[in-house]
């Protein structure tokens, strides 16, 4: 089943990428879609796919985009200040935050948000939660208070999503 | 009619992108010049393509340049965390002017742990 899934989602892929069809294209697509589920098919995780079918989850992810929208333009506009100012205010470091989501995914999902937003990029995370990033400008070096400024307004919606 | 509107965004999308250079050849280490790569230049790219998009209207070129966009926006971030933890343990440091360093500090205490159990581990054998 799972293989199947697999399948279908790496062609669904391609048809979409060469449209419009013909057979040619079908027929290497076919071939390029079965290397890649016989080489990564093995990867994909169809556990917990019920909770695909809940529309509250949908709606919850639709907000947590826009905020990732709104909060990618400010991250834009915080940088180019700092990259433009002939000072270059930058108070860089390296900080220790941490996250109380448990899905593998909604902890990927979050260090990837992280990284998109403002002065903030993940370098490295735990076992046990803990995520180190690197912030252009030091505003809180406990890790509470890192937590709350950094993670805190995307966990809030994520576990909602994913959880 | 999109096409104008097509254009402005491609033409913001450059300007975010130019910043992206710009702060890169400015900023001082690699963690901070990661910052403006992956910030500015995912932004200036999506621009750019949202702009292809709308200029192009529904056409195959319109579904391409979304999915071109969703890989942009997954790809961007992972490579920037790979690139950053890469850098960090094969050795480069954190500019001087740098506040903190949390992540320096756990690892000389994980470090420092791993070598006392190994001590302890060979002290009984001695």
């Amino acid at each position: 089943m799972k293989w199947i899934w697999a399948f279908a989602l790496s062609f669904g892929f391609w048809v979409l990428l060469v449209w419009p069809l013909d057979w040619q294209e079908l027929f290497v697509g076919l071939l390029a879609a079965l290397i890649a589920v016989i080489l990564f098919g093995g990867m994909l995780r169809i556990k917990g796919l019920k909770k695909l079918f809940n529309p509250l989850r949908y709606l919850w992810g639709l907000y947590y985009i826009l905020a990732l929208i709104y909060h990618i333009i400010m991250a834009n506009l915080d940088v180019a200040y700092r990259v433009l100012h002939p000072a270059l205010p930058i108070r860089p470091g390296i900080v220790k935050v941490r996250t109380e989501l448990k899905s593998e995914l909604a902890k990927t999902i979050l260090a990837n948000s992280i990284t998109l937003t403002p002065g903030t990029l993940s370098v490295d995370l735990t076992d046990d939660g803990h995520y180190y990033i690197h912030w252009i400008n030091v505003r809180a070096e406990g890790e509470k208070e890192a937590s709350a400024m950094i993670v805190g307004r995307f966990e809030r919606i994520l576990r909602r999503v994913f959880e | 009619m999109n096409e104008p509107i097509g254009i402005v965004l491609i033409f913001i999308g450059v300007i975010f992108d130019l910043l992206g250079g710009i702060g890169l050849a400015r900023l001082p280490d690699v963690y901070n010049r990661l910052q403006a790569a992956t910030k500015t230049v995912t932004l200036g790219t999506c621009l750019i393509l949202i702009g292809v998009a709308v200029a192009s209207g529904s056409t195959p070129v319109q579904i391409k340049a979304i999915l071109a966009l969703a890989l942009v926006l997954v790809a961007s971030p992972t490579a920037a965390h790979a690139l950053a933890r890469g850098a960090y343990s094969s050795g480069v440091r954190l500019w001087e002017k740098s506040v903190i360093d949390r992540y320096g500090e756990d690892l000389e205490a994980h470090q420092g742990e791993m070598e006392v159990k190994e001590e302890e581990d060979e002290a009984p054998k001695a």
